[in-house]
């Protein structure tokens, strides 16, 4: 399966059963950036898939076509077989109860605590009383390791407590996929693994399928199943760990061990002097 | 040259663009008020929303209504004394106050105080992801931000003019009885004569108006502000702005569907 992918239509899943997620043929265009360019992927269920890339390639773009915040110019996704990005905001909102969703920036709302910000999406979807919803509260903060701090403001959090309220929040419905949109940027290496390790306890206990899009390679080869990576509207890499790290595709090994390319050393020597 | 009607065309094209939004938004707002109002669960994002709009601004609107109250009087005062019409200065200062400047001044201190902060906090939210956040859980951002906000300032900004008309008034009063020792029986009398419960709903229905574009142009100028502290600035400036504009044209357009509407029913009002 290891390969560097030059053509449009070779990211698919392997092992050949039905996909959860597709995108097929995926056109997107942002002002003036091609974003897409015919870009297919198949997602399978339980599977932690990685996406990589760097940064402005397109990776939270892609999360969003997922969950139908954004639509494609062009191509079609699929959620278990069905065309998801022609439906309407109230079928959308359904299916999208399937999906918990990890933002860069926590996204917590400010105005709410930490408990309220974690009940929100029991308050607003579900019936349940709400001693159901504090008791569903008490045991995803506790999944978390944030058991203590249902009653602070975002404001009184640190960066990694935001992020793992937010993802808290994200699993309070039980969702059967999860998005992490950049989980460990921002946080010192400590956090980082925290935050992980959190990715492949979610994926043991809840049996999740996990997209993640990171540029941090630490995080992607310890947490991912398989890696696929985005580059100029193309996915050009689409392998396991092993795979990319033994990849001869110069585009992929330089992101991976992070070398800057001729072009940026040249453009630093134009400017320095 | 050519590139000169290209860029007035795409410009065109960009504001009418921009309109079409702003109505599809205004729409699908006013199409969740019957729901928002049947769901009880809604009604707790109401309570702050009145705090903030509405108590917060009381002192500000209070000042602001004292103040074109004071001024009116102090400028009208000399020209009425010499024409010997100072008896009616409470004509002019409270026919003016309640049907033109109570609701045009509430309404443009209503959009610069709470029209600025409606459209910081939803810009921030817009900016961190929050909206997004939001549309992910299966909550209409429209329906949870912007229709507590714009129940809020239409129901709060006529009760804001009235504190404003009654401020203005009081302070008409204390420049002509208490300044200019102009008798205060007369002065009311003729007050009471010429100002009508017409014109002061009228004023209040304006307000009414002002309050709806005001809370629908912040939240639309919020939900659709550029990234970064630069793209939340701008989009307050241009909720400020926009509001502005849309009152004073507003104003001239109500002002005059309510003459013919006045005339048509009660004929011609002398005032003097």
């Amino acid at each position: 399966m290891a390969q560097a992918v030059d053509t449009p239509g070779a990211s698919r899943a392997p092992g050949g059963a039905d996909p959860l997620i597709e995108l097929m043929g995926v056109h997107k265009r942002l002002g003036r950036q091609q974003v897409f360019r015919e870009v297919n992927l198949s997602l399978n269920a339980g599977e932690t898939t990685v996406v990589i890339g760097e940064s402005g390639m397109g990776k939270s773009v892609l999360l969003k076509h997922i969950v139908g915040l954004m639509r494609p110019d062009r191509g079609h996704v699929l959620y278990r077989g069905e065309r998801i990005e022609h439906l309407p905001d109230r079928r959308m909102a359904g299916i999208r109860r399937d999906f918990g969703f990890l933002f860069q920036l926590s996204a917590l709302f400010d105005s709410m605590s930490a408990g309220d910000n974690v009940a929100f999406p029991l308050a607003e979807r579900t019936d349940k009383r709400k001693a159901e919803i504090k008791r569903i509260v008490d045991e995803k903060l506790r999944m978390v390791g944030l058991a203590e701090i249902g009653h602070k403001m975002p404001a009184e959090l640190s960066g990694g407590q935001k992020k793992r309220v937010a993802l808290a929040r994200a699993i309070a419905l039980d969702p059967s996929v999860i998005l992490y949109d950049e989980p460990t940027t921002g946080l010192d290496p400590v956090r980082a693994d925290t935050i992980n390790e959190l990715i492949l306890k979610l994926k043991r206990e809840m049996r999740v399928t996990s997209i993640v899009v990171t540029h941090d390679m630490a995080s992607a080869f310890k947490v991912a199943d398989r890696i696929v990576m985005l580059h100029e509207g193309e996915f050009i890499f689409d392998g396991t760990c092993d795979e990319i790290r033994a990849c001869a595709d110069e585009r992929v090994s330089r992101f991976i061990e992070g070398r800057a390319d001729a072009d940026d050393l040249r453009s630093l020597g134009e400017n320095g002097s | 040259m050519i590139s000169f009607f290209a860029a007035i065309g795409a410009r065109t094209i960009a504001s009418a663009t921009e309109f079409g939004r702003f109505w599809r938004f205004t729409g699908a707002t006013l199409a969740f008020l019957p729901s928002t109002a049947m769901r009880t669960k809604d009604w707790g994002r109401l309570m702050p929303q009145f705090y903030l709009v509405g108590v917060r601004s009381v002192p500000v609107m209070m000042i602001t209504g004292l103040f074109v109250g004071l001024v009116l009087a102090a400028q009208a005062a000399a020209q009425l004394r010499a024409a010997g019409l100072e008896e009616r200065m409470g004509v002019l200062v409270n026919l003016s106050l309640v049907s033109e400047l109570g609701p045009v001044l509430a309404g443009v201190m209503l959009a610069g105080r709470v029209g600025g902060a409606l459209t910081a906090e939803l810009g921030t939210m817009n900016v961190t992801e929050q909206l997004d956040a939001l549309r992910v859980m299966g909550s209409n951002p429209i329906r949870h931000l912007v229709v507590p906000r714009f129940v809020a300032c239409v129901i709060l900004a006529p009760i804001l003019t009235l504190y404003c008309n009654m401020m203005g008034a009081l302070g008409g009063w204390f420049v002509a009885v208490i300044m200019e020792s102009i008798p205060s029986e007369p002065y009311m009398f003729y007050t009471a004569d010429a100002v009508e419960k017409w014109d002061l709903y009228s004023g209040l229905a304006k307000s009414i108006v002002f309050g709806g574009f005001i809370g629908l142009i912040s939240c639309y100028k919020g939900f659709n502000c550029k990234a970064g502290a630069e793209g939340v600035g701008r989009a307050c400036t241009s909720a400020f702005v926009t509001s502005f504009i849309v009152i004073l044209i507003t104003d001239f357009y109500m002002l005059r569907a309510l003459q013919d509407i006045y005339r048509a029913v009660w004929g011609f009002r002398p005032l003097l």
